[in-house]
């Protein structure tokens, strides 16, 4: 059976210009970037390249691009290392109820590391509010962890806006920008961040690669020690290979980026209109006005997570219930816990489905058709 | 061109490059989706995870994949330090150590860990008596690499693993990332409680590590996120790079079984045509790993011996690629108590399965060619 894939968010194919771009790097220059030999230096050019790039595609320097072995490190990285950092300065840190796991089992890490945590609620439309900031902002506060687009939800975080307070107040700013990356343009002076956490796999690159952005000036306490690679603040032999799919990931968004979220949008478009045509009961998660393109989550009253899922894998459809990341198990949704209250329905019949280069009209299509049709049946 | 850099990393072997093409095309799902695409994928970590398992000797569930050997590493030293703190905070390793075992260590100290560095011998070896006589009452860890990157040198890993297997409070780390199919070693010993290995150093890809970690021993995690990996080391998995390590894990330990008396001998052959020649000093132990000889030119800058060589298409080393950048002295060298004039002057050739007697030949030419070449610019 041939499925239709429509769980983008949880990780994309890579694309094949980015294998066509990584092969004869693997191939021919394998050399360690630390050598000082031709080889050596010849990988050491392609990583400069791609960290030229990669900066420039969010307006940032060089010298500002930390590689990470993906999206959890690098929030990892941006957590811990500007907590220890600073813990001189002050132990309180403020992040949201709705963050990835990365950045909430970190934030849980910290607390039993002495560190005071904020967790900001969300509204019903996903979103923040930012008088709730403004009055969660202390003296010691040091760190504000707030990402840029859910991964369940696809809501976008009034990033921008957040950084304009932050502007005054000590703390540093870091926003996971795993799902904004390449579905929206990024200007980390104009959003005001200081630390920006990104992943190759969302953005049709290799998996096992990610940067941290941080900003010149701020300092880390590293959690990897080692070599004096990426100016120490990540040790280790550099993934030379995979930075340059990243590179070539990056430079596919510069290229394709407008018409890919044209295109997304309007599938998503397609697939919720196909669903309105087939008099299905179902309601969106979150504030569409503030989605990316790609994403959409759907509650189906009537219904729950286990047997959608199940029903969709049987008829080859491939959407996930929020993060892929927790890991085979079917939790009630924490982000949609926040959102609505923990008892509320939606938390249990929920389904995100994510959009991207797997995905066409026609394909599109017949899996809207298809959960019509589940959907009916579990709740006739 | 003449590759014997071998030791900072090594050329892909073509299967592994095959593997990774096949596995990023055809298993791009998220092993942690649960829909048919992402359960396909998680076969084939468990898969591939069995299968290193049986290569191995050891339990699947013993076995934890990484960013590479830093990453191991530094996970195995501060995992154990942080999670059995309470029991003592003394740690015991060598002074040649690799950057990341000794920068790990170095981190804690910070934390009011309080680290021995036993000292070697003029061979580069610890001694099981030394070890002993370094325990105390607060010792929790041991942590000493099985061959030394730089010049080679074996230590008597099992002779210490039976003393720490003497002190159950105590935890031994080997960093195997030298040794790994190249000098065997008894991984399923009952004085070995965790193990680090890279991939790129066995023809495998850069941004793949293993971490052994026997059955019983808990340790905390480096980074916190989405539960992959039994929440010891979450991030989504790298699954192409991590069959590509399998898949070179099973070509090294069949090279490991028919080759590795061809190394031997073009290590000999090495040995004797520089050995003869009075302006040269072999640092390698002769009872050291065949594929590593660490040697020493007075007089002579090494970058500039590098660089001629490299000229002429051959690439060997100074030290190892992750301290090249600074002063030129050789820590492992000085450790072994030589004086300035050989630890500023050294050098590394190393070997994969791949170097043949010609090339050996020709490098020992060429070196001497260019120590002449050099000493009549200097003007000696
Ligand atoms: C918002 C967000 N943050 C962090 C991550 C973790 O990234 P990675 O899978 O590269 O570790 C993900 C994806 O899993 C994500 O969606
Ligand atoms: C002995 C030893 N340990 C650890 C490492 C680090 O491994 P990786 O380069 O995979 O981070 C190296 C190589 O750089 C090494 O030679």
């Amino acid at each position: 059976m041939k499925s239709i894939y429509l769980d983008h968010a949880a990780t994309t194919p890579m694309h094949p210009e980015v294998i066509q771009a990584m092969i004869p790097v693997m191939e021919g220059t394998f050399g360690n970037p630390s050598s000082i030999h031709h080889f050596g230096r010849q990988a050491r050019k392609l990583l400069d390249e791609a960290r030229h790039l990669i900066a420039n595609s969010i307006h940032a320097k060089e010298k500002e691009i930390v590689f990470t072995s993906g999206g959890t490190e690098a929030d990892n990285a941006a957590l811990i290392g500007i907590a220890k950092k600073n813990r001189h300065i002050g132990r309180h840190i403020i992040t949201t109820e709705a963050e990835h796991h990365a950045t909430l089992r970190t934030a849980e890490y910290l607390e039993k590391e002495g560190y005071d945590v904020t967790y900001l609620p969300v509204n019903e439309s996903g979103r923040i509010s930012i008088v709730d900031l403004q009055n969660s902002l202390r003296d010691d506060t040091i760190l504000v962890s707030i990402m840029y687009v859910n991964n369940e939800t696809g809501v976008i975080q009034p990033i921008e806006e957040i950084g304009a307070v932050l502007k005054e107040h000590q703390a540093y700013f870091h926003t996971d920008a795993v799902q904004a990356f390449g579905a929206l343009p990024i200007d980390v002076d104009a959003l005001g961040v200081d630390l920006l956490s990104a992943s190759a796999h969302k953005i049709y690159g290799p998996k096992g690669i990610g940067f941290l952005y941080i900003r010149d000036n701020v300092q880390i306490e590293a959690i990897q020690h080692g070599g004096e690679q990426e100016r120490k603040r990540r040790a280790g032999t550099e993934n030379t290979a995979a930075v340059v799919g990243f590179q070539k990931a990056v430079d596919l968004v510069k290229k394709e980026g407008q018409i890919r979220n044209k295109e997304y949008r309007a599938l998503k478009e397609l697939f919720i209109q196909t669903l309105k045509k087939r008099n299905i009961d179902f309601e969106i998660n979150g504030d569409e006005q503030f989605t990316v393109s790609s994403i959409v989550n759907i509650s189906f009253p009537g219904t729950n997570v286990e047997s959608l899922l199940t029903n969709f894998d049987l008829s080859g459809i491939a959407a996930s219930s929020g993060s892929a990341c927790t890991a085979g198990s079917i939790d009630p949704s924490h982000v949609l816990s926040a959102m609505y209250n923990r008892e509320d329905e939606r938390t249990k019949n929920s389904i995100r489905f994510s959009f991207g280069i797997a995905n066409n009209e026609e394909n599109v299509k017949e899996s809207a058709e298809q959960v019509a049709q589940i959907v009916k049946r579990l709740t006739s | 061109m003449i590759y014997l850099d071998n030791s900072a990393t090594t050329s892909p072997y073509k299967e592994v490059l095959d593997s990774f093409y096949k596995v990023s095309q055809g298993f791009f799902a998220n092993p942690s989706s649960i829909h048919y695409l992402g359960g396909e994928v998680e076969q084939l970590l468990t898969k591939a995870k069995e299968q290193a398992a049986s290569l191995l000797n050891v339990l699947p569930k013993e076995l934890i994949f990484t960013s590479g050997g830093t990453e191991s590493n530094n996970l195995a030293i501060k995992g154990i330090a942080l999670q059995h703190q309470n029991r003592g905070k003394h740690i015991i390793t060598t002074q040649i150590e690799h950057p990341s075992v000794l920068e790990a260590c170095r981190s804690l100290e910070q934390f009011g860990f309080d680290v021995t560095y036993l000292s070697v011998d003029i061979e580069g070896k610890v001694s099981p008596e030394q070890v002993k006589a370094a325990i105390r009452e607060d010792t929790i860890l041991i942590s000493i690499m099985h061959v030394n990157n730089e010049i080679g040198t074996i230590q008597p890993i099992e002779e210490i693993a039976a003393i720490s297997q003497q002190y159950p409070k105590l935890f031994f780390h080997v960093d195997h990332v030298q040794g790994l199919g190249k000098v065997p070693l008894h991984l399923a010993h009952e004085g070995i409680d965790l193990c680090s290995m890279s991939s790129h150093k066995i023809h495998g890809l850069k941004g793949t590590g293993l971490l052994y970690i026997k059955r019983g021993t808990s340790l905390y995690p480096l980074v916190h996120g989405g539960g992959q990996q039994e929440e010891i080391r979450p991030g989504t998995e790298n699954v192409s790079g991590i069959v590509a390590m399998v898949k070179a894990l099973r070509l090294t330990f069949d090279n490991q079984k028919n080759k590795i008396d061809e190394i031997s001998k073009l290590s000999r052959s090495i040995r004797e045509c520089l050995a003869a020649d009075s302006r040269i000093y072999i640092n390698s132990p002769k009872t050291g790993a065949p594929h590593i000889i660490n040697i020493s030119v007075p007089g002579y800058k090494p970058e500039v011996v590098i660089h001629a060589l490299g000229k002429k298409d051959i690439f060997i080393s100074t030290k190892s690629a992750c301290s090249s950048k600074h002063s030129d002295e050789s820590a492992v060298l000085a450790a072994c108590g030589l004086e300035q004039s050989r630890t500023m002057h050294g050098f590394r050739i190393s070997l994969s399965f791949y170097n043949t007697e010609e090339e050996i030949n020709q490098f020992c030419r060429t070196f001497l060619e260019v120590l002449d070449e050099l000493s009549d610019v200097m003007g000696r």
